[in-house]
């Protein structure tokens, strides 16, 4: 059994990252995470320049700063895992396999959507690749992917339930509500926090009492670890363990990433809330910058390699734009068509 | 044909529906013991504690995992003890079950019941006695039933079930344990199909839920006075069967909408704003609205007895809808326009 007691985040960040410098990481791993950190990144970067010159619509919230927790937890899923995501989620959907054309279209609002350009930024769902929900609310997909979970069990299926969330959702009632079912009726559910310590404009100190997050589930028998999300590795080698134990039924877990919000809450938030990131600081806090000098370090990619990675996945993403910029938006009847199931 | 009530109908229609189907499952508070009106009685006996779930007071979280269970292929029916409380499962309801085909571009649904229980009678005070449906049929991709028939409860709840879409299931606590004859196994009643209760040719009475027998009686009485009252059963609010509604009104030219919540923005309204308008050249009267007053349920037997609406609102608003041209005379166009303006 993995240790019970949650690792409090002072303790957790450098200590594990020399001792095991490679995080257990294969080189050909470490290039999948850095490929997959690297799309998000650059998809993100475009969404935002799109969405000032309103090609992409609504309320748009980046994870820039977080894609480690996205790369490192979804790439170990198969796609019949499903994955309940909140309203900041395109990295999520990304490293779950959902294609970045079709999630570019989505946001344009465009028929070749994932959801036919129905559901937007914050409601991402790709079925095919068990992305089986984002929502706007924060907070309200924790009870859907108990009930998830809930559906594995009573099938007897092997299948692993994962719902994201920010530190923000800890607050709301429906969050207490699901770690007690969850830990009562003991489901394959496992939680993982991207703890960036801002809920919306304000700090975590201003919203509760409680350090962190494992300290919320401790009462309720968790098996609960806080890692740095921007170690990647830490990341992948926490959840890997998790993920092993709720294969065979076991959970719930809750794996409490640490994470820096680069940027505002929302697109267009002007932050005056709090002061910019020196560059040495983000440099430490940023995902893909760790990885990657690590990876160079290890002689697993060189500096060429890095290059060509940031160069495919812009390559994608002005694919994926013109994917989307091609694609009409459903017409009235067509969305007066899908208010129901038949 | 067997004797049977309003609750052993629904308690013989969720037991032939886990038979049928090992999808279903009854989640709730109290379900495994079967609830404080025995609408799952004897259940978990015969299918097991895994498919009959007791939760805890968790409405919120409940709802939302009957909605994950529902999106991942199981076919939940939850159980809300009192309509009263679906107000903390509302973000479950409307936010995330109804929104989930239509937003996902119909790659999810959501094959749930939310069985409920409203209606004013039980002595119960204001929080356990009111009748809420108008909200639920406010939002688009929920479906919405109202029996008022033992046969037509577990009929519907047949249908229910095996509806692609969340389903709100709203039953009536004073009609739990009248007494009835139905036949020895529940057919599915379809959504969507109003039932004619009685022929008449002078006024149309649509009455919803407990308000059905109520207009039956207010029936017998206007045919004392040689008045024929046609009396229609919506029986389900969403979908609606306006087609069935409004032929009968345009043949008898008058109608009165009957329920047990309140007047003001009841579904009454909505169902008089429809029939207007597909009956307005027929009309010989305004449609009249029986309804409760604009208060909360109070607990008081007296005044309770008189808040509810009982046959005489029925019998009084039919008469005066047959009465019309001679007790009002028509006003002079000249006369309309502005009210009084001081």
């Amino acid at each position: 059994m993995a240790e019970r007691r949650g690792r409090r985040r002072a303790e957790a960040p450098r200590t594990r990252r020399r001792r095991t410098p490679a995080a257990g990481l294969q080189p050909e791993t470490a290039l999948d995470l850095l490929t997959t950190m690297w799309r998000i990144r650059c998809f993100e970067e475009r969404v935002a320049k799109l969405h000032h010159s309103l090609q992409v619509h609504g309320l748009v919230h980046l994870s820039i700063g977080s894609e480690g927790v996205a790369a490192g937890v979804c790439r170990q899923l198969r796609d019949d895992d499903a994955v309940y995501s909140g309203h900041r989620a395109h990295g999520h959907a990304l490293a779950k396999g959902a294609p970045m054309d079709r999630v570019m279209a989505e946001l344009m609002g465009r028929s070749a959507g994932l959801c036919q350009g129905l559901g937007g930024s914050m409601h991402l769902v790709d079925a095919e690749h068990g992305l089986m929900g984002a929502t706007g609310v924060v907070g309200g997909n924790l009870p859907m992917a108990a009930g998830d979970a809930l559906a594995s069990r009573l099938r007897g299926s092997d299948r692993v339930t994962v719902v994201f969330f920010g530190d923000g959702a800890v607050q709301a009632g429906h969050f207490h509500e699901t770690v007690n079912l969850a830990a009562l009726w003991e489901l394959p559910l496992i939680f993982v926090c991207e703890n960036n310590g801002m809920a919306e404009f304000t700090p975590r100190s201003a919203h509760t009492k409680v350090a962190s997050v494992a300290d919320v589930v401790a009462p309720y028998g968790f098996e609960r670890q806080i890692v740095e999300g921007a170690d990647v590795g830490a990341v992948r080698t926490a959840f890997g363990a998790y993920l092993t134990q709720a294969r065979t039924g076991a959970g719930p877990f809750l794996l409490e990433c640490s994470t820096h919000r680069r940027s505002g809450h929302y697109e267009g938030d002007q932050q005056s809330y709090r002061d910019a990131l020196a560059d040495a600081e983000w440099a430490q806090l940023d995902p893909i910058a760790r990885l990657e000098a690590l990876a160079i370090e290890h002689g697993w990619i060189d500096e060429a390699t890095a290059r060509r990675l940031t160069a495919e996945a812009d390559a994608e993403v002005n694919r994926a734009v013109q994917f989307g910029r091609d694609s009409p938006p459903l017409t009235a009847e067509q969305a007066a068509g899908l208010v129901y199931a038949s | 044909m067997t004797e049977t009530t309003y609750v052993k109908a629904i308690n013989g229609a969720l037991a032939q529906a886990m038979r049928e189907d090992e999808r279903v499952i009854v989640v709730g508070e109290d379900v495994a013991e079967g609830g404080p009106y025995l609408a799952t009685e004897g259940l978990s006996a015969e299918f097991g504690r895994e498919r009959v779930r007791n939760t805890p007071i968790s409405e919120g979280a409940v709802c939302g995992i009957a909605v994950g269970a529902a999106q991942a292929g199981l076919r939940p029916v939850v159980e809300i003890m009192f309509i009263d409380f679906i107000t903390l499962a509302l973000d479950q309801l409307v936010n995330q079950a109804a929104k989930a085909h239509f937003m996902s571009g119909g790659q999810l649904s959501v094959p749930m019941v939310l069985r409920t229980q409203g209606g004013s009678g039980g002595r119960a005070g204001a929080q356990h006695s009111q009748s809420l449906e108008a909200w639920l049929t406010h939002i688009p991709g929920l479906k919405v039933v109202m029996p008022a028939t033992a046969a037509d409860a577990a009929g519907l709840l047949r249908s229910a079930i095996a509806d692609p879409n969340p389903v709100v299931f709203v039953e009536n606590k004073a009609l739990y344990f009248r007494r009835e004859s139905v036949a020895d196994v529940a057919e599915p009643v379809a959504l969507g199909r109003a039932q004619v209760r009685r022929r008449g040719r002078d006024v149309t009475i649509v009455a919803l839920s407990r308000l059905v027998g109520e207009a039956m009686t207010a029936a017998e009485r206007l045919a004392a006075d040689g008045i024929e009252a046609e009396v229609i059963d919506p029986r389900t609010l969403v979908p609606l069967d306006l087609e069935t509604i409004a032929a009968s009104v345009r043949r008898t030219g008058r109608a009165v909408v009957a329920h047990e919540a309140v007047r003001t923005g009841g579904f009454g309204a909505e169902l008089a704003a429809e029939l207007q308008a597909a009956a307005f050249d027929y009309l010989d009267a305004p449609i009249q609205r029986v309804g409760a007053p604009f208060m909360p349920v109070p607990l008081s037997p007296p005044l309770e007895d008189g808040y509810r609406p009982q046959s005489d609102e029925i019998y009084a608003a039919a008469r005066h809808a047959v009465q019309w041209a001679d007790v009002e005379e028509p006003v002079p166009a000249g006369e309309l326009g502005a009210g009084p303006t001081e």
